[in-house]
């Protein structure tokens, strides 16, 4: 007998297309498994069981219509930052506590209308800011691999609910790494699509010129059908593309001939765990093991992502989160006046990062400081993104790790904001650069914990890393573990 | 005492009559009727995760009044974010241009006292509205209608000098937009507002001393009596040995008293920076090159055209002009037949008389231009004369019927015939022998006297021409 929450969305296809097996008994597998070990994982905020049997029963019906989708019928979950139609979406905020929105983000609606059945919402660190989904207003969301440890972030809840077979395939926000590192910390496959390829619209704002949707699964061609399904122009989102949309499922091969990969050495630093080196090396030999041709380069203001981003993002981010004052949506804490309400509101509201980044964005926008921070900040984008453009000039895929270590222990870092900003050091440039990248899981620690080795890709270029994820996944058995919860 | 002259800078907000809002599909409706809060979605009330997006039609209408205004379309357009917390601003910013507008450096030629003068015109940019609280007391009401609708900010230089001066600038500029059809100039639906730059500084300096900002003013009538009300504060100020300071002040209508708003070092600091939601917007010269091939004709070269082509003075073509719904009534009737200057007579006559009296726009007025050229053409051929003309015109202002009828119906044609009138004229010679000697005598200026008596015993109806050659060709008989 199968177990349902083992298969690949691939897997589950045929069987759902074979009429093997129905949506609603697929979605009921995941929603009793969600019931068994959520209450350990706490990945999912919502679990809207009745709304997602009733979309199971629906794929059920085009199903025996004939109906073929890759995604017909296929359960997902989706991050709390991402609108959903009447249930309640809340980014991991108080502030947005019990919030119905009016409508679907668009790439929820695509998902939708390919018939995929939503679980449910997943948890996040609020408003999409932290490395380790512990900025949630609600709750704490373990990684599956040592429920000791976080998942990371800010899109733990969709990572550990994919790792975790809570789900067999995610929704997740990556603005500086957000899915990227997770997904490595995880143990599950996660990819941050170019700026500008999903569209945008409903994705509650962090950071508006870094944010991009991209989906987590258990393997890059399950990746690959996801973004299938939300990638493409909306008239609605200005930053988003009209270009073509590829089957991204026609570029998986399995060798690597020819395939120019580049390993910066800016990322392998200082304070790395050498297992996180010795695992990334090791997967970047069995890349040349496959034919392709590994060279050194140098992106030389990689150190200069992070402080570029922590100007960049809260600054857009503090002009963001403006909106929310207890007006229109979410609670309103009602003082004296006009004014103290607005205090109190979002005083109470927001938690200490989401603060913390909006007074550093304040500022970085002030007159006065303006020049010095947000535009020095811009220009120096640029320089990172044109490192970027050099080295796509002599290499196809950028090879690297993740993240400077594998998952850390829950509470471990709180208290030092730097330290945990240091999670993303490896992950944040793509995002400063518009590129896209993917995590795809190269290995375990000593701990067994696991570890993703990153691939880097131009703008626009999401079928040359799905192609080397791909081959360098087919080629190893890591994404065939699975932790024992 | 110091003479004073003031430095006057305005800022104009017209809303653009666009389909749709600046940012989102929602229609542009008259926001003082329309139900409150029935002209919003998830874009324009702020909902968290969506986008806004730029609309063209918007920036159609921007390019056309850059285009009147002399400006240089810029190319390369940013939209930036000018964050400030209110209830009427649901984002929490506004999105406006800010280092990159779409339209700089031209100008508007205004006149005032029969003198020309050039008013610079620094920039014109698209920004967002924001909607419209009522404060009821302990808790205001937020109506977010209004909210999203596009806005052109068009900024003066401060060239102009007196009052005069920005309410000339105000009127042409509101002509202009009217005549563009990307506003409809009703002030009284707050579709057109104006902020104002005030400094003064003794006549003949080149000085600019401190200025204030006086802010929604809407009306132009409640600019000029605010920019009246706040040159004579300025100047009582320096007068008295004070100081003028540095502050957004607001008008109150009911006192007519300008007030302090805020002080410039309480300002809030904007923090504009680009809106990472909209991309550089570019304008490409053609669509500019095709919006000025097809623009309308403007005030001025309407005036012009008047000026040579109906041989009016430049008084009654700048009259005539100034308003676009004038113009076109007034072109209407020489469609119909009319003479030029008789048309132009009675519109700026008796037509704006009525109008001004019973408080009628020009689109309300019930006598049709066709019909005044009816009117005109009963005067040319003496069926009455132009004092029943008035009357006959009154009636039509009123009821809306034809000239002919109005004159059948009361009886007031003209009385033209000789021999009826020669017997009146002969009665009054006789009736009044006095008279008759001191005119012979060369007191000519007594011909009103008689021709008055006719007209008394006819009741205006006598046709004047006819008398007065009856009177001279008695009297000469007479000599
Ligand atoms: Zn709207």
């Amino acid at each position: 007998m199968i177990n349902l929450t083992d298969l690949t969305i691939k897997d589950a296809q045929s069987l759902l297309q074979a009429g093997e097996i129905t949506s609603v008994d697929l979605t009921q597998a995941y929603l009793d498994r969600i019931a068994g070990i959520d209450d350990t994982l706490q990945a999912f905020l919502t679990v809207t069981a009745d709304q997602a049997l009733a979309q199971a029963q629906q794929a059920d019906q085009r199903l025996a219509k004939g109906e073929h989708n890759p995604l017909l019928g296929v359960p997902l979950a989706y991050k709390d930052v991402l609108c959903t139609k009447g249930i309640q979406t809340t980014c991991g905020s108080k502030i947005l506590e019990g919030y119905r929105p009016p409508y679907s983000a668009r790439a929820i609606e695509n998902l939708d209308a390919a018939g995929a059945v939503m679980l449910g919402k997943t948890n996040c660190d609020e408003f999409a800011m932290g490395s380790s989904t512990e900025n949630s207003a609600y709750q704490v969301t373990h990684n599956p691999w040592d429920i000791e440890r976080v998942p990371g972030g800010s899109s733990g809840g969709s990572a550990a609910a994919v790792a975790g077979r809570l789900a067999p395939g995610a929704l997740g926000t990556d603005t500086g790494g957000s899915i990227r590192q997770p997904a490595s910390l995880c143990g599950c496959v996660g990819l941050k699509p170019s700026y500008g390829r999903v569209s945008r619209y409903g994705l509650v704002a962090y950071a508006s010129s870094l944010d991009q949707i991209g989906p987590f699964a258990r393997t890059v061609e399950d990746v690959a059908l996801i973004l299938n399904v939300i990638t493409g122009y909306d008239p609605q989102d200005s930053t988003s593309m009209n270009l073509p949309v590829p089957d991204y499922t026609a570029a998986l091969t399995p060798d690597l001939k020819g395939v120019r990969v580049g390993v910066p050495k800016e990322y392998f630093i200082e304070g790395m765990q050498p297992a996180v080196e010795k695992i990334v090396r090791a997967a970047i030999d069995q890349m040349v093991a496959l034919g392709a041709e590994v060279k050194e380069i140098s992106l030389p203001h990689t150190d200069m992502a992070l402080p570029v981003y922590y100007l960049i993002a809260p600054a857009e981010a503090s002009a963001n989160l403006a909106r929310f004052e207890g007006q229109r949506y979410g609670p309103r804490i009602s003082a004296g006046s006009m004014w103290d309400t607005y205090k109190q509101t979002r005083g109470e509201g927001f938690g200490p990062e989401v603060k913390r980044r909006i007074m550093l964005g304040t500022y970085a926008l002030s007159t006065g400081y303006y020049d010095a921070y947000y535009l020095k900040a811009q220009k120096v984008r640029t320089l990172i993104k044109q490192d970027y453009d050099r080295a796509f000039e002599e290499v196809d895929v950028i090879a690297c790790p993740v993240s400077p270590t594998t998952a850390f222990k829950i509470g471990e870092r709180v208290d030092d904001p730097l330290q945990m900003y240091l999670s993303d050091v490896l992950s944040l440039a793509v995002n400063l650069a518009g590129i896209c990248g993917i995590s795809v899981p190269c290995g375990f620690d000593a701990d067994d914990l696991p570890v993703g080795l990153q691939l880097l890709g131009p703008a626009f270029g999401e079928e040359t890393i799905l192609h080397t994820a791909y081959a360098y996944e087919q080629s190893t058995d890591w994404h065939t573990r699975v932790p024992e919860l | 005492m110091t003479e004073y002259e003031p430095v006057i800078g305005l800022e104009v907000h017209a809303e653009l009559l666009t389909h749709s809002k600046m940012f989102c599909s929602c229609p542009v409706v008259d926001s003082t009727q329309a139900e409150p809060n029935t002209t919003i979605c998830p874009v324009c009330t702020a909902q968290p995760g969506t986008l806004p997006v730029i609309n063209r039609q918007a920036v159609e209408y921007a390019i056309k009044v850059g285009l009147a205004l002399n400006c240089t379309i810029n190319e390369f357009n940013v939209f930036a974010r000018k964050s400030y917390f209110y209830p009427d601003l649901p984002k929490g910013y506004q999105i406006s241009q800010y280092e990159y507008p779409l339209a700089s450096d031209g100008y508007l030629d205004i006149e005032v006292e029969g003198e020309t003068r050039r008013i610079g015109i620094t920039r014109a940019h698209l920004e967002e509205d924001a909607g419209k609280n009522t404060h009821m007391g302990s808790y205001s009401l937020v109506d977010l209608n209004r909210a999203g609708v596009p806005l052109l900010e068009i900024v003066s230089e401060p060239d102009m000098q007196s009052v005069e001066e920005a309410e000339a600038y105000s009127r042409k500029l509101r002509a202009i937009l009217v005549y563009l059809g990307v506003n409809h100039g009703d002030m009284s639906k707050g579709v057109l507002r104006f902020e104002a730059n005030i400094s003064v500084r003794p006549v003949g300096s080149d000085e600019l001393r401190t200025r204030t900002e006086i802010k929604n003013l809407n009306s132009i009538r409640a600019m000029v009596r605010a920019t009246e009300y706040e040159i004579a504060r300025q100047i009582e100020v320096w007068e008295s040995g004070g100081e003028v300071r540095q502050q957004t002040m607001g008008f109150n209508e009911e006192t007519g008293k300008t007030y302090t708003q805020r002080l410039k070092e309480d300002s809030d600091d904007y923090r504009y920076f680009p809106d990472p939601d909209l991309p550089p917007l570019y304008i490409e010269r053609e669509w500019v090159d095709e919006i000025e091939a097809s623009l309308p004709e403007l005030p001025d070269a309407k005036r012009e055209r008047f000026v040579t082509e109906f041989k009016l003075s430049s008084q009654d073509a700048t009259i005539l002009t100034t308003d676009k719904a004038i113009a076109e009534y007034y072109e209407a009737a020489l469609d119909a037949g009319g003479d030029p200057q008789a048309v132009a007579n009675w519109v700026t006559g008796e037509l704006f008389k009525l109008m001004n009296q019973d408080e009628v726009a020009v689109e309300d007025v019930k006598i049709t231009p066709a019909a005044l050229v009816e009117l005109i053409e009963l005067v040319d051929a003496g069926t009455i004369n132009s004092t029943t003309a008035k009357d006959v015109f009154a009636a039509m202002f009123e009821s809306g019927e034809g000239a002919a009828a109005i004159v059948e119906d009361r009886g007031l044609a003209q009385i033209s015939d000789t021999g009826e009138l020669e017997a009146l004229v002969d009665r009054i010679i006789a009736a009044n022998p006095d008279e008759v000697e001191r005119y012979l005598g060369g007191k000519e200026g007594l011909m009103s006297f008689f021709i008055g008596q006719v007209m008394r015993e006819t009741r205006g109806q006598a046709n004047a021409g006819i008398v007065t050659q009856l009177f001279r060709d008695k009297f000469d008989a007479l000599r």
